[in-house]
């Protein structure tokens, strides 16, 4: 039974990652490549469990509205990049920090004047609402979805990076830039293409979160600081950095949570394991982050330079 | 001609200001969080506290009132600084609203300080209700540790034996756990604290799963509701094991739950079915209005306009005299929608507590709350023996 249940964690931890991976791969692109810091990338995210949410509760097809969410939020990533981070690529962090603040700010308005305050309602696809038996402990169905899903987009992902022409000028870029602008790239639209890119991919993390998690303005902004993680610990710029480093920052997180006030309760009383046993959880994957930071400063699977 | 045309119209306002228009407004300052993730708390109050002013032509108890709505944003240092605008611009006699508890504590020491009264509805935190209480502060929620001592009570009379409690890592958490505890003195099968920005409960029901309890309590707010309900039910835990909670699951985040919710036992002072006849006006003109239903936040504020109504009535506006105002205030002589309703010596309410089920509405498409049983009759706030007031 541990053991079973400990499979189950570990399950846990893989779908949390495959989750986080979504959110990252766009993010750690976009800062690879143009040294662009997107905060409101999580802003994408919040927009595709809006679009998937509106579109599934309308027209009753789960496939409609992951088509609908990525095709939106490709689109409204597009017109975003080109109307107002364009401005912000020659300027120093700190401006694009505060510009994309300000994009959160300005999305979760939004969402609230055109869905309202309150939270909005997406079921779970159908034949995925219930749970099944897995070796005596009963787990939900649709995280198998969620979890096949990001896997293939993962896969997806690799053969894009790794086997196309528009995957080998990104690695380029996020090796060296100027070189590949020198050899008559057109760097500008590149990276259009995959903040639209990564924008779908924030999307699509939306709308499978949709049916799990609470769909309501500001929805995105508690991710975006653990998926900043993610690609500190993966190494920015790196697809292969950034699923790594999602699925360690989603085992570490998930197995943190159980086991650490278990653990505790080893040594002291269990209302203070249980107290500070969660606290300590929550504080986990910092803590790894500053242990990858001070063995390898550049992440734990960095771009080749 | 212009000058004394301009001289004319100053002397008639000169004597209608000292005849007819004598009564002056009573201003009040009505502090909620209308933006972020408690944004629908915020707004249901002061629909549920517009709701008899706008009723009776901008007058409570026949006295004409402007209300100033302030945003506080969820954060007590906005809080602090709308609260300063109300007092130091707009001179209000009266603070109302006052959406979470550290809001409410950001802002106490300095309205009562300048002989403001504060009418709050919902956040009411322990401080407030014991040593710190005070002849200006009244509150028509209830105790922030109430609905979890009732649903204490409630596990215990029902006979369970091996209890879970699940509640996020922060103050209110550990308040409701507390309050639990007070009630249900068993040990607890397992006791888990959350973390407040957690997406996903999943590693923790799984845990929950494995430890088999017979029940479950529960306090998850908002949004965080939405996420532990529907969560619970994709575990296939629904129907198994009873799951008890307060503050989860409310008529703002139902909408978002629908049936996942249906079996869920809510703890609550005030539910939309009470059948009571200012209830029922209640309920119908809020939905007429607001199409939808009422939550227990606009119930309380509600609530709120109408004690104030009839306060004002007794002293006719005169707000001059503080101590005329809080006995008026404290003989609470208004028609609550919770049916019985009267005030402690700390100005908390004394009021019972209900078990509720989430069902689906028998006649339309929507979810709502059924009263099942009462948990505690005449509840009394765990604090108010150190409250100094008589």
């Amino acid at each position: 039974m541990i053991w079973s249940l400990f499979a189950v964690q570990i399950l846990n931890g893989l779908q949390y990652g495959v989750l986080l991976f979504l959110l990252a791969a766009g993010l750690t692109l976009v800062f690879g490549i143009m040294n662009f810091v997107n905060l409101a990338h999580g802003s994408f995210y919040m927009l595709g469990a809006y679009i998937g949410a509106a579109v599934y509760t309308a027209s009753g097809s789960f496939v409609l509205a992951g088509v609908a969410a990525v095709i939106g939020t490709l689109a409204i990533g597009i017109v975003v990049e080109r109307s107002t981070l364009i401005m912000f690529y020659s300027r120093d962090h700190l401006y694009q920090v505060l510009a994309t603040i300000g994009l959160i700010l300005f999305f979760n308005e939004i969402a609230r004047m055109v869905w309202g305050p309150s939270a909005i309602y997406m079921r779970a696809p159908q034949g995925f609402t219930g749970a099944i038996n897995l070796m005596g402990i009963l787990y939900p169905s649709y995280r198998f979805l969620v979890i096949v899903v990001g896997l293939v987009v993962a896969s997806g992902l690799y053969v894009l990076i790794h086997h196309t022409r528009i995957g080998m000028l990104t690695r380029a870029g996020a090796a060296n830039l100027r070189m590949v602008s020198v050899l008559g790239v057109n760097i500008r639209l590149l990276n259009t293409v995959l903040f639209g890119l990564g924008a779908a991919l924030a999307g699509l993390a939306g709308l499978m979160a949709a049916p799990i998690v609470a769909v309501q303005p500001g929805m995105g902004d508690n991710v975006i600081i653990t998926v900043l993680v993610v690609i500190v610990v993966g190494g920015i710029g790196s697809i292969r950095g950034a699923l790594y480093g999602a699925l360690i920052v989603g085992m570490v997180d998930t197995v943190g949570r159980v086991y650490l006030p278990i653990l505790l309760s080893q040594f002291t009383e269990r209302d203070i394991a249980d107290a500070a046993g969660s606290a300590l959880a929550s504080m986990l994957i910092y803590l790894v982050m500053a242990a990858v930071l001070a063995v390898r400063p550049k992440g734990l699977f960095p771009v080749a330079q | 001609m212009r000058i004394i045309y301009a001289t004319l119209m100053l002397a008639i306002g000169i004597v209608f200001n000292n005849g007819v228009f004598a009564q002056e407004s009573v201003k009040i300052g009505f502090v909620g969080t209308f933006s972020g993730t408690g944004a629908a708390f915020g707004e249901d109050m002061y629909d549920g506290f517009m709701l008899p002013i706008e009723r009776n032509g901008g007058k409570l108890g026949g006295v004409p009132v402007q209300v100033i709505r302030k945003d506080s944003e969820f954060k007590p240092e906005v809080a602090n600084q709308v609260t300063d605008e109300l007092l130091d611009r707009d001179h209000v006699s009266i603070i109302a609203g006052v959406t979470f508890s550290n809001e409410m504590l950001a802002i106490y020491q300095k309205v009562i300080g300048r002989g403001v009264y504060i009418i709050g509805s919902n956040a009411s935190p322990s401080q407030l209700a014991g040593a710190q209480c005070s002849p200006f502060y009244f509150n028509t929620n209830a105790q922030n540790d109430q609905r979890a001592e009732a649903a204490g009570k409630y596990v215990t009379e029902k006979g369970y034996k091996r209890v879970y409690a699940m509640v996020p890592n922060y103050q209110a958490g550990k308040d409701f756990m507390a309050g639990f505890k007070r009630y249900f003195k068993q040990p607890l099968v397992g006791e888990v604290y959350t973390s407040l920005s957690q997406l996903d409960f999943q590693a923790e029901l799984t845990q929950l799963t494995a430890a088999n309890p017979d029940a479950v309590f529960a306090f998850y707010p908002g949004g965080l509701g939405v996420q532990f309900i529907r969560q619970w039910r994709q575990a296939g835990l629904a129907g198994r094991i009873a799951l008890v909670t307060a503050s989860t699951v409310d008529m703002l985040n139902l909408p978002a739950l629908r049936e996942d919710a249906v079996g869920v036992v809510p703890v609550a002072p005030w539910g939309p079915d009470f059948d009571n006849p200012q209830n029922k006006e209640f309920v119908a003109e809020f939905e007429a209005k607001y199409k939808r239903l009422p939550s227990e936040y606009a119930a309380s504020a509600y609530d709120s306009a109408n004690l104030l109504g009839s306060a004002l009535a007794k002293v006719k506006g005169n707000l001059t005299d503080k101590p005329a105002f809080t006995a008026a205030l404290e003989a609470a002589d208004f028609k609550s929608v919770k049916g019985k309703f009267k005030f402690n010596h700390n100005h908390m309410p004394i009021q019972n507590f209900y078990v509720f089920q989430i069902v689906k509405d028998s006649n339309i498409d929507r979810y709502t709350y059924k009263t099942l049983s009462t948990a505690m009759a005449d509840a009394i706030d765990a604090y108010q023996a150190a409250c100094p007031m008589k």
